[in-house]
């Protein structure tokens, strides 16, 4: 309890470049830009391989490998590849981190609609587009805002590697404290990191209620 | 009117589902597909509307084949209704039934208000277009399935097996509301269902399939149950066929005696019983102008003595049926059918003796 005094009762701590309200802008910047990426990535090709059924085992590829990849060794093998000095290093390996929950879950969405649903939609005369459109994507919904909110705290969580390579965010502040033993950061750190976590989950919960319809909501 | 001409559709996989099937469905009646699991009725209904495309042979739809037209401009001139509803599960009511007009690019306003009018048509509760499908049972989700389909008005409607997944209750009012709707829509509908009753209850002319898909038999459900073609026929109808058939002939030409004095009436005539020492004894009504030879048979075996009592619309007597009169009307029925062969352009009478039946 004193540690989290100490942070965040600490004025210092929040003013200059290195005090927590830019900590906390730099770590939603790098994680919001990995995520957009990652939604712009995967929602489509989600959705797209779902309606065409063709493609399927990409999804199963990417699924597995990202059980399998450290997001740690990976930014130490990009920061390898390419050098530090970038934000490629941190973005990369957290888009790679952030596509397969979009990915998987849009596309089970759009495959998991019932084949009568689908086949009543052709029936009416909707084209492929509007099928997938108007009637695959909204029954789809619930799923892909599950992924989309699973990928986002995943990124908010480990958005801290940036501070591996020298960038800032709040993982600095667990970084550094480690470092120089001042255990009030660190603590101080990764509480930020779970209220920024939970802000998230809020946001989906709200966003939830807003798109989806109640019609599917009920269903799931 | 819809015809096959040679019609034959083999998956990829080699099964045969239809084999040369050539019929015609004619205008503004219903045709029904009926046959055991698998004989390729879904398959040939599906044809019409190109949800899947024959191998080999013509659909024509009056005389255009359907493979001239554009998939999804041909289905939005077709109502098409199938077992589970297929609502979609996160729109209104109300945005399931105008589906199509918003296809078509009717406005908003004018498509919800033809919504309200088919949910009323339907005999749905106007306070249901705000509900989602989730909301609503199965057979009222049937019942909006069906107004969905005929939202743009469309000439032709096919229905696969729509009430097959619900009671035996709900499935005979919704059988009762579609031969409602039909007598005053005159829609050229083709039905699928495996359950020869069905058939027989609703369609003008039935068309029964074989497993492989071959026709056995295209009659009117009275020649069917008369004349079956063959044993499989015979047998896929089933028991009592002599007695269903006579739901087809009409009590009309049943000679009337009059009213007996052991008859009890009320004041305005209409019977009470038959009179005995023990009191009231029980009694079988029909009406001659609306109801079959077999609802006048079965007034009969209603009532001990074995008279039918015929009454009028308001159900006062008007006359009996003796057992020897109901024979003579056997007879003269029972052996030599009449003919009902289904004419493309023949207006669905109003006084259908299967129509009063239920
Ligand atoms: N996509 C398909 N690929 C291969 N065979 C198929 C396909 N669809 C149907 N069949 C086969 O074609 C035959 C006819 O199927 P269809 O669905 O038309 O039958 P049905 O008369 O509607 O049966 P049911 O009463 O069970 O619905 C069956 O043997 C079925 O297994
Ligand atoms: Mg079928």
């Amino acid at each position: 309890m004193n540690w989290l005094i100490d942070f965040f009762g600490t004025a210092a701590n929040w003013s200059g470049s290195d005090g927590i309200p830019v900590r906390i802008l730099e770590h939603l910047e790098f994680s919001a830009a990995a995520f957009l990426i990652a939604a712009l990535i995967a929602v489509p090709l989600g959705l797209l391989i779902g309606h065409t059924g063709r493609g399927g085992f990409i999804v199963v590829v990417t699924a597995n490998a990202a059980r399998a990849l450290p997001t740690l060794g990976l930014l130490v093998l990009v920061v390898l590849l390419i050098g530090v000095g970038t934000v490629l290093p941190v973005l990369i390996p957290l888009v790679v981190l952030a596509v397969p929950p979009i990915l998987v879950n849009t596309y089970e969405g759009v495959r998991g609609v019932d084949a009568d649903l689908r086949d009543a939609a052709y029936g009416m005369g909707l084209r492929g587009r509007q099928v997938l459109f108007r009637v695959l994507t909204p029954s789809a919904l619930p799923l892909i805002l599950l992924g989309l909110r699973l990928s986002a705290i995943q990124v908010v969580s480990t958005a801290s590697v940036a501070a591996f390579v020298g960038l800032g965010g709040l993982g600095r502040f667990i970084i550094d404290g480690l470092a120089t033993k001042t255990y009030s950061d660190v603590i101080g750190g990764a509480v930020l990191i779970a209220l920024l976590a939970l802000a998230v989950q809020l946001g989906f919960t709200v966003l939830d209620r807003v798109v989806v319809s109640p019609g599917v909501r009920q269903v799931r | 009117m819809i015809t096959f001409e040679g019609v034959t559709k083999r998956y990829p996989d080699g099964t045969v589902a239809v084999d040369d099937l050539s019929l015609q469905a004619p205008t503004g009646a219903i045709t029904v597909f009926v046959g055991p699991s698998g004989c390729g009725k879904t398959t040939s209904l599906r044809m019409i509307n190109r949800m899947i495309d024959a191998t080999s042979g013509r659909i024509l739809l009056d005389d255009q084949d359907v493979r001239a037209i554009d998939p999804p401009t041909l289905r939005r001139g077709i109502g098409y209704v199938i077992q589970q509803a297929g609502l979609f599960p996160h729109r209104k009511i109300v945005d399931n039934v105008a589906t199509v007009p918003y296809l078509l690019g009717w406005d908003k306003k004018k498509a919800r208000a033809r919504a309200m009018e088919l949910l009323e048509l339907v005999g749905l509760d106007s306070k249901l277009a705000g509900r989602y499908p989730f909301q609503l049972s199965g057979g009222q989700q049937q019942r909006v399935g069906v107004a969905r389909a005929l939202a743009a008005d469309p000439p032709v409607l096919l229905m696969d097996e729509p009430f097959s997944a619900v009671d035996p209750i709900v499935r005979a009012s919704l059988q009762e509301e579609l031969l409602h709707l039909q007598s005053e829509l005159h829609k050229t509908i083709v039905f699928v269902t495996h359950d020869i009753d069905e058939a027989i209850k609703l369609g003008d002319a039935v068309a029964v399939l074989r497993v492989g898909g071959r026709l056995a038999q295209m009659a009117d459900p009275a020649t069917l149950l008369s004349e079956p073609a063959d044993d499989f026929v015979r047998e896929f109808l089933g028991k009592d066929r002599g007695i269903r058939r006579l739901s087809f002939v009409p009590a009309t030409g049943i000679r009337l005696g009059s009213v007996p004095a052991d008859l009890e009436l009320d004041e305005d005539t209409r019977p009470l019983g038959w009179r005995s020492d023990g009191g009231l004894l029980p009694y079988g009504t029909f009406n001659p102008e609306r109801d079959s030879l077999r609802a006048a048979l079965d007034a009969a075996l209603l009532s001990p003595n074995g008279t039918a009592i015929a009454v009028d619309g308001d159900g006062r007597a008007i006359g009996v049926a003796t057992r020897d009169v109901l024979d003579e009307a056997l007879a003269r029925h029972g052996t030599r059918p009449e003919k009902r062969v289904p004419d493309p352009d023949r207006e669905v009478p109003a006084s259908d003796p299967r129509r009063a039946e239920s």
